[in-house]
């Protein structure tokens, strides 16, 4: 077996060694009715290199690739082109193959990485502080509400009918748990948010809104935000595409508590959903209630500048049930992805991408509009717009991708109960969608609504 | 001085070891300043076409100040990031004995078929006839996790292990509300991961402490003594994290259904039984099983994991959504919409899409590549090489519980016999001087000055002979009172970092220095 180095001569003279007869003494403990005598039965045994290649090989083949096809999918995860030498650094052995910076002395690569991290999430969020990242913008999105119950003292949480259905949902699983009180509905086809008409009283721990909503449109939170901070709420804000924030003001900037979100676009890929990078910032006075890992400035004996995980006393290894989260693991070598495609952007980077979706997307929504039966909803939007077709998304969606294009996500894949969207369908269009490509979504939309 | 023969010096004398250069740098020991030191906002690595000048449908909200953010071109941006890998110890650069944590080779196939565009590139909401594979790859991969542990189902979305800890407590805890029962405590051994009890916490239950025998082990009379109506279950680790394997697990598992509630089993160290034992046969309810430690997929220096929980079949029908499931020849994939029908007691969603499909991958890869008689000798060797090491080193290192019997996958020591005023840090810092990555180190906390060494089995014995006679030398070294330890390191990167200051006053970002000068 190429990944195991003992040999069996190893092996017989480590068992003297050890004091052992045979290998089944070192499994004196497992009781006997538990004891597997052999292989599990109707699995097959080891397969070389070239054959799992092959069979896994196969599998891949028989997917859609989103880079081989006109491709407008977004609602929560976008497709942007990523530099190659972001996948080449993250595979350095170095910081592919280490392990949680506790050892600072010898993982300053990662940490000095996280501490740049924190700081272009911190500053592209518009926020004083941000951690080493969560699993992703779901359970971000959920840890901030919990995070916002730690500051109140209060058990209600708002969610805008503009947040992803997906987000809303892990939050209802778990509010089920804990008790919150969460009030959520889904939202309606029009150019209007919802977030003006939130009702913020007195028992209120947070509002969580969505920036650019689930429908792609863009409000100004500042109007919520003086109406939370009166009311002694947080506002939440949950931004799903990141590249966004190259183009309009940060959450942070409008008077946003936390920011969370997910940060896939940057570095990480689509991945079929996962792996991807939850990203959460706030402002400095919260940092103590705040979830996940952080990496601080420090020094060393010498008085050299380094780094260490710091202000782990709310984690869960040393404060255990009374720990501010339970997470552990987080997606510390997506941050990285993150940080190095972030790096080569910079801002001038970041803002010509950003100004190129939204070119881009203006174009795609100007042309699809233009298809017979076809209405634009938003007024306005970023790299993402929801169309209403003259008949359900869905089944045209599936009828689009039979003819080799994948248009967009319907919003009766994400709201399956409700009637008054299916026929709705979201469209992002990012930097990767040539002129052909929207030219091929218009024409295969046309033919699936003739 | 002595001389080849063309008069060229072939050894140092006298040389000045310590001295400091004019860049701060030490040979191929680089220092690196930080991003926004070096980069600025007109410099990019990106070239873009023109986006040319159109309308804007942004609502009047365009950013008008600065972001903040610093770029680098591609050649600088490389060798920024190459520079600091160079200060991180690795795997692939020698053996992590970093005890409950599994840190193992990881194979570079993995990495080449999570690049197949065909699991890379595709959008998790893409219709499911373009995506049959992928729904084939998680069922798969699936059926391997429930073969491997003789359970009933697996929930395959949690994204980590304490996430899967969660997926696991939120499953019990539904099931007994459906069955009119609400528990309120969750007894957890003493010995636990952190994530146990706060796992428990952020699911909303108490909790209560189970303390250890003498021997290691969790103390059955005192956990059947407070086994009642109020509580829910218990999570167990096993192996458990002294290293032992828990061997009344089964009469646990007994007293905790006899008494209504059941049973979670932190599947952290399953890299010791994978193959030779299967959960299911120890009466377990819900396990997690941490695909990046058993399985292989890297640790990333700090993430991405993926944690499956596998569920017994009085859990299976809580489970979460969404799950692939194959209908015929089909495979499709179950979320809120068709889970009514067929899967109404689901406690719901946990995470935004299915999980970590490139972490499913590595693992699918490692697993066909190992099969069931490789697995089976992953365990083997990775408990041999623990036991090869605890018995190396007994002699100088005090073993608190070598005297029961042999270790499952990792040796426990303490500080016991160490010097006065010497203790593991000191030397865990004298191990990195040796060119190591120290064991994990306090954890767990039933030990004094406790030291978890975790070899794996993708170490060969000419590796651990090294890595024995690095430990023992610094061991003895502790033992002598050797107090040069306490300034260790002295070749990493770094001298010991000052871990107080950071907490007291603390920079979790950078400040330009005019702005770090005016928050004073």
């Amino acid at each position: 077996m190429r990944y195991l180095p003992l040999s069996n001569a190893d092996r017989s003279e480590m068992l003297q060694v050890v004091g052992a007869g045979s290998i089944d003494d070192l499994f004196v403990d497992v009781p006997e009715a538990a004891r597997l005598n052999g292989k599990i039965e109707g699995l097959p045994d080891h397969a070389s290199e070239l054959d799992v290649e092959r069979q896994l090989g196969a599998l891949a083949r028989s997917n859609m690739v989103a880079g081989d096809v006109p491709f407008f999918l977004g609602c929560g995860a976008y497709r942007h082109h990523i530099p190659a030498s972001v996948d080449h650094l993250i595979q350095r052995g170095e910081f592919l193959t280490s392990y949680t910076p506790y050892q600072p002395e010898i993982a300053q690569g990662t940490l000095q990485a996280l501490f740049e991290f924190q700081t272009q999430v911190a500053r592209l969020y518009g926020c004083e502080v941000a951690n080493a990242s969560m699993y992703d913008g779901s359970t971000a999105c959920w840890e901030a509400i919990v995070m916002a119950r730690r500051i109140t003292r209060r058990g209600k949480a708002i969610l805008s009918s503009g947040l992803h259905p997906h987000y809303a949902s892990v939050a209802k699983t778990m509010a089920r748990f804990t008790g919150d009180v969460l009030s959520y509905e889904a939202p309606t086809l029009s150019a209007a948010t919802d977030i003006d008409a939130l009702d913020v009283d007195g028992d209120t721990s947070c509002v969580v809104v969505q920036y650019p909503d689930i429908l792609g449109r863009i409000a100004d939170l500042g109007g919520l935000a003086a109406k939370c901070q009166a009311a002694g709420a947080l506002l939440i804000a949950v931004v799903t595409e990141p590249v966004a924030l190259g183009a309009i003001k940060s959450p942070g900037e409008m008077g946003a508590d936390i920011v969370v979100g997910e940060g896939q676009s940057i570095g990480v890929g689509l991945n079929f959903g996962g792996p991807y990078v939850g990203l959460f910032a706030t402002r400095e006075k919260y940092v103590r209630q705040m979830p996940g890992r952080l990496a601080g400035e420090t020094v060393d004996a010498e008085g050299k500048r380094g780094f260490v995980l710091t202000l782990s006393t709310r984690e869960q290894h040393i404060r255990r049930e009374k720990a501010t989260s339970n997470i552990c693991t987080n997606s510390g070598l997506c941050a990285l992805a993150f940080t190095i495609h972030m790096t080569l952007l910079g801002e001038k980077g970041l803002r010509a991408l950003a100004e190129l979706n939204h070119a881009k997307a203006v174009a795609a929504a100007e042309r699809l509009a233009r298809v017979p039966g076809v209405s634009l909803i938003n007024d306005t939007f970023f790299n993402e717009f929801t169309l209403l077709l003259p008949k359900e998304a869905r089944p045209a969606v599936r009828a689009m991708a039979e003819h080799g294009v994948l248009g967009g996500v319907s919003l009766g894949r994400l709201y399956p109960d409700e009637a008054e969207l299916a026929n709705g369908l979201v469209v992002a269009v990012t930097e990767t969608a040539s002129d052909d490509d929207i030219e091929a979504l218009a024409k295969a939309l046309e033919g699936v609504l003739a | 001085m002595s001389m080849n023969r063309e008069g060229r010096p072939t050894r140092p004398e006298g040389a000045e070891t310590s001295r400091e250069t004019w860049t701060g740098n030490r040979g191929l020991m680089l220092e690196e300043p930080l991003l926004f030191e070096i980069g600025d906002a007109t410099t990019t690595g990106v070239d873009f076409e023109n986006a040319g000048g159109g309308t804007s449908r942004l609502g009047g909200l365009e950013r008008n100040r600065p972001i903040g953010l610093a770029g680098l071109t591609e050649p600088e941006t490389v060798r920024h990031y190459t520079r600091l890998s160079r200060q991180n110890y690795a795997i692939d650069l020698g053996l992590f004995p970093l005890g409950s944590c599994t840190m193992k080779h990881n194979p570079r196939l993995n990495e080449k078929v999570a690049r197949m565009p065909g699991f890379a590139d595709i959008h998790p909401l893409q219709p499911a006839d373009t995506v049959q594979g992928a729904y084939e790859l998680i069922h798969r991969l699936a059926e391997w996790l429930i073969a491997l542990t003789g359970m009933h189902s697996v929930a395959m979305s949690p994204k980590a292990g304490a996430h899967g800890e969660l997926c696991g407590l939120l499953a019990i805890r539904s099931a007994l509300e459906a069955r009119g029962d609400a528990r309120e405590v969750i007894l957890v051994p003493e010995s636990a991961h952190g994530t146990n009890p706060a796992t428990a916490a952020f699911a909303g239950y108490r909790v209560e402490n189970i303390p250890a025998t003498t021997a290691g082990r969790v103390d059955l009379d005192a956990l059947t003594s407070r086994l009642g109506p109020d509580v829910a279950g218990v999570m167990i680790t096993n192996p458990n994290t002294c290293g032992l394997f828990e061997p009344e697990m089964i009469a646990i598992s007994k007293a905790v259904h006899e008494a209504g509630g059941l049973v979670y089993c932190d599947g952290a160290n399953f890299n010791a039984i994978v193959g030779r034992v299967r959960p299911g046969d120890l009466g377990i309810d819900a396990m997690h099983i941490n695909l990046h430690k058993t399985f292989s997929t890297p640790h990333g220096g700090g993430g991405p994991g993926a944690g499956p929980v596998v569920f017994s079949e009085a859990l299976t029908p809580f489970a979460p959504i969404p799950f692939v499931e194959k209908q015929g020849k089909e495979f499709v994939l179950v979320e809120e919409e068709t889970a009514g029908e067929h899967h109404g007691r689901s406690f719901g969603r946990m995470t935004a899409f299915h999980g970590q499909m490139g972490m499913f991958t590595r693992a699918l890869s490692y697993i066909l590549s190992h099969g069931a008689d490789g697995l089976r000798q992953v365990a083997e060797d990775a408990v041999l090489n623990a036991n090869y090491v605890l018995r190396s080193l007994e002699d100088v290192l005090d073993a608190p519980f070598g005297a029961s019997g042999p270790c499952m996958h990792e040796a426990l020591f303490s500080d016991k016999g160490f010097a006065g005023g010497l203790s593991t840090i000191d030397l865990a810092k004298g191990l990195i001087d040796e060119g190591y990555h120290p064991m994990t180190m306090y954890f767990p906390l039933v030990v004094h000055g406790a030291m978890l060494v975790e070899p794996t089995e993708t170490e060969s014995k000419a590796a651990l002979d090294q890595f024995i006679g690095a430990l023992r030398s610094v061991a003895e070294r502790a033992r002598a009172g050797d107090e040069t330890l306490k300034a260790a390191p002295v070749f990493a990167p770094r001298r010991r970092l000052d871990e107080t200051l950071a907490a007291r006053k603390p920079i979790l970002v950078y400040k330009e220095p005019e702005a770090a000068q005016a928050a004073e």
